[in-house]
């Protein structure tokens, strides 16, 4: 049975990062790739300043949703995945596998978004594929967007060590995106306020990594949801990480959805929120920061780091009880009842 | 008791009222021992999610039911849908978790790794546009849920007769829950003191639905809703009426739940489906428990259509879902449990689906 690439092995979660460390590690193993961050972080001979490079393909469906479409989330993606790791994002490449019989309107469209977010986060597009694939070998069109940016050193948190005591904090109402394509691709009308999170964070993201020195860990919580995050920080760092259900904060409506879908929001994707682990002395401050910002006002702590050398996520309930929080396992699918 | 009043009149139970409400129901048990059985895998899973078992008696005993329309999948069902598919050259239309659920030869993620078009929808009704739009393939639309679901698939069906397509054909794994509730209530195999009822399905039924199975058993029956402050209030209710002994259905779930269901939705079901017997995984063919489609949609009807080769064999795996289902034994005593079978290698539907109990056992109660 396991001798096939599922669609599982796609969604950001376990079957994922089983993939990566069983056939991709075994061959490509080196000191930067293992790190397994959103971009891989490389000096440059001779130079005080060091790079990250990462790359991002978009293949998502529908193509144009509100609050974006496949063309400003492959910028806002591969951006985000920079400045997480405390890159400034400089250049972006863009390959597009367009599917024999796109309406050139729609590109139009894309293309446009891609100028627009470009602009907006302060990146240029500076070198570029195209190919066109045969009728139904495709799905209208796919993306990908390579991205570079320097990491000044001060903004570089790899080897903060994350202790006892820390702070987990997320930017924002989690589960939006997610939840919200699941209801396009149901095709359920919804108001106006039901609409992806898609966002550029790297202002916000690269500020706070300029103010405070005890960030210790940064991530944008798409595929997998924060509790894929969050297990993948306490499996890196091997330690135990407590979160508040009641802290958490979600959109009613996201809230409303998810129980009529069955979907926890705590798994569903976010296209513009990132989870931050920060010391406890500098954790109100960072809160003030963000609330600055529109994007980020809602953040809040969620959780703490409760213990070293047990590698494990909990979630205290609303109801008082605490039991184990997992990452992401298989696809996501309403439930059926 | 003046607290419980207020708590009676409250919309909102909040965290103090269910600390007040798992005393009572510690003290209305008092180191008795019970058994309870919520059917439905929605509660399954939200009892696992909010660890609602910790906060119980132990001699409290929450067992799980075959309330999961995935799970309760036979394998047989599952092979039979592969064979007619690679034989027939159809496209498979389904959605949700049963595409990953393994019959002997493999699932429907496996058949479409290996090329076959198995389109996974959001909704059924995408099934008629599909359909229509490529009228050079033939398709196969399963039909899977209980009577929650049904209702959006009757209506796909007559989408399908009005559209006048004939490129697509139905295979019904519907299942109708009163008469498993009565299957597990006559084996007699584990003997229960109340059984919490499904809210979802609930909805669609209403109490009246429910009535006429119960009325020859001496055991409560509680709707609940699926917060977690539902389903402490339900089973605080349930206690009650145990220790009291006090049978029939009761309704803690008002605000989905009337006495009548929905009566739009069950005439719907009534116009498309008649009603059969169906094959239950752990359970094996329960009379009048499944839906087949009626004598004017038969040209729609796969299993009428399309020939087997051969019959399909039961085959004997090490996968005990069929015991878990029935609440013989809990997930975690099958021995396949967290060691070859997980949610991303699932060996049995149990497992396969959100719903089901041996996934919430892995997912929220294994330390």
């Amino acid at each position: 049975m396991s001798n096939l690439i599922l669609l599982s092995h796609g969604s950001g979660g376990d079957s994922t990062r089983q993939l990566i460390e069983k056939e991709f590690l075994k061959f490509l193993s080196n000191p930067i790739l293992n790190e397994l961050l959103d971009s891989g972080v490389f000096e440059i001979p001779g130079s005080s300043f060091k790079m990250a490079l990462t790359t991002d393909s978009y293949v998502i469906s529908p193509i144009f949703f509100k609050n974006g479409d496949i063309g400003k989330l492959s910028v806002f993606g591969t951006v985000n995945d920079l400045c997480v790791v405390g890159a400034k994002p400089l250049f972006l490449s863009l390959g597009l596998i367009i599917e024999e019989g796109l309406d050139i309107n729609d590109l139009r469209k894309i293309i446009n978004s891609i100028s627009e977010a470009a602009n907006e986060a302060k990146v240029k597009i500076i070198t570029g594929d195209t190919k066109v694939v045969e009728k139904n070998k495709g799905d209208k069109i796919f993306i990908n967007t390579t991205g570079i940016g320097i990491v000044e050193s001060h903004r570089d948190w790899r080897d903060r060590p994350v202790q006892k005591g820390d702070v987990v904090i997320v930017s924002g109402p989690i589960g939006d995106h997610g939840i919200y394509i699941m209801l396009e691709r149901l095709s359920i009308q919804t108001d106006e306020e039901v609409k992806s999170d898609l966002a550029n964070l790297s202002e916000v993201v690269l500020g706070a990594l300029d103010r405070f020195d005890q960030i210790k860990f940064v991530r944008d919580a798409t595929r997998g949801g924060v509790a894929t995050v969050l297990n993948e920080i306490s499996q890196k760092y091997n330690l135990t990480i407590e979160v508040y259900e009641e802290e958490i904060p979600v959109r009613e409506w996201v809230k409303n959805a998810s129980e009529v879908l069955g979907i926890d929001p705590i798994y569903s994707a976010n296209e513009g929120k990132f989870v931050m682990i920060i010391s406890q002395n500098q954790a109100q401050d960072l809160l003030n920061y963000l609330s600055l910002y529109p994007l980020t006002k809602d953040a809040k702590i969620i959780g703490y780091v409760t213990d070293i050398n047990k590698p494990k996520t909990y979630l205290v309930t609303r109801i008082g009880t605490k039991r184990i929080l997992e990452s992401l396992k298989g696809d996501i699918l309403p439930r059926i009842c | 008791m003046t607290n419980l009043s207020v708590i009676n009149q409250l919309t909102k139970i909040g965290k103090i009222e269910v600390e007040f409400l798992v005393r009572e129901i510690s003290q209305l048990v008092s180191n008795e021992n019970y058994t309870i059985m919520e059917f439905c895998g929605t509660h399954t899973h939200e009892i696992s999610r909010y660890g609602i078992r910790s906060l119980l008696p132990k001699s409290l005993s929450l067992k799980s039911g075959p309330g999961c329309p995935v799970c309760v999948t036979a394998e047989e069902d599952i092979d039979y849908i592969i064979q007619i598919v690679e034989k027939y050259d159809l496209s498979v239309i389904t959605f949700g978790d049963i595409v990953r659920v393994p019959g002997s030869k493999g699932s429907l993620s496996y058949l479409k790794a290996k090329g076959k078009e198995v389109l996974v929808v959001y909704s059924p009704l995408e099934s008629v546009k599909i359909a229509k739009n490529n009228p050079n393939k033939n398709y196969l639309l399963i039909g899977i849920g209980f009577e929650t679901t049904v209702p959006t698939l009757a209506y796909t069906i007559k989408k399908i007769v009005e559209e006048d397509l004939k490129n697509i054909y139905y295979f019904s794994l519907h299942k109708l829950t009163p008469p498993a509730m009565k299957a597990l209530l006559d084996s007699g195999e584990v003997k229960l003191d109340g059984i919490i009822g499904p809210g979802h399905v609930s909805t669609i039924l209403g109490v009246k639905g429910w009535q006429e199975i119960l009325k020859d058993y001496k055991i409560p029956f509680v709707i609940m809703g699926f917060e977690p402050e539902d389903i402490i209030w339900g089973i605080y209710i349930l206690i009650q009426k145990i220790k009291k002994q006090e049978y029939g259905v009761f309704n803690t779930y008002g605000r989905s739940v009337s006495f009548e269901g929905n009566l739009v939705a069950q005439e719907l079901v009534n116009e498309v489906f008649y009603i059969s017997e169906a094959n239950w995984r752990g359970f094996g063919i329960i009379p009048n428990s499944g839906l087949e489609l009626k004598p004017q949609y038969q040209y729609l009807d796969a299993k009428k259509i399309f020939l087997l080769n051969e019959p399909i064999k039961v085959r004997k795996t090490g996968c005990r879902c069929g015991e878990v289902l029935r609440g013989v034994i809990e997930p975690y005593q099958c021995p396949l449990f967290a060691k070859v079978c997980t949610p991303d290698n699932p060996k049995g539907p149990c497992m396969v689906s959100s719903e089901g109990s041996c996934a919430a056992y892995y997912l929220y109660e294994r330390n």
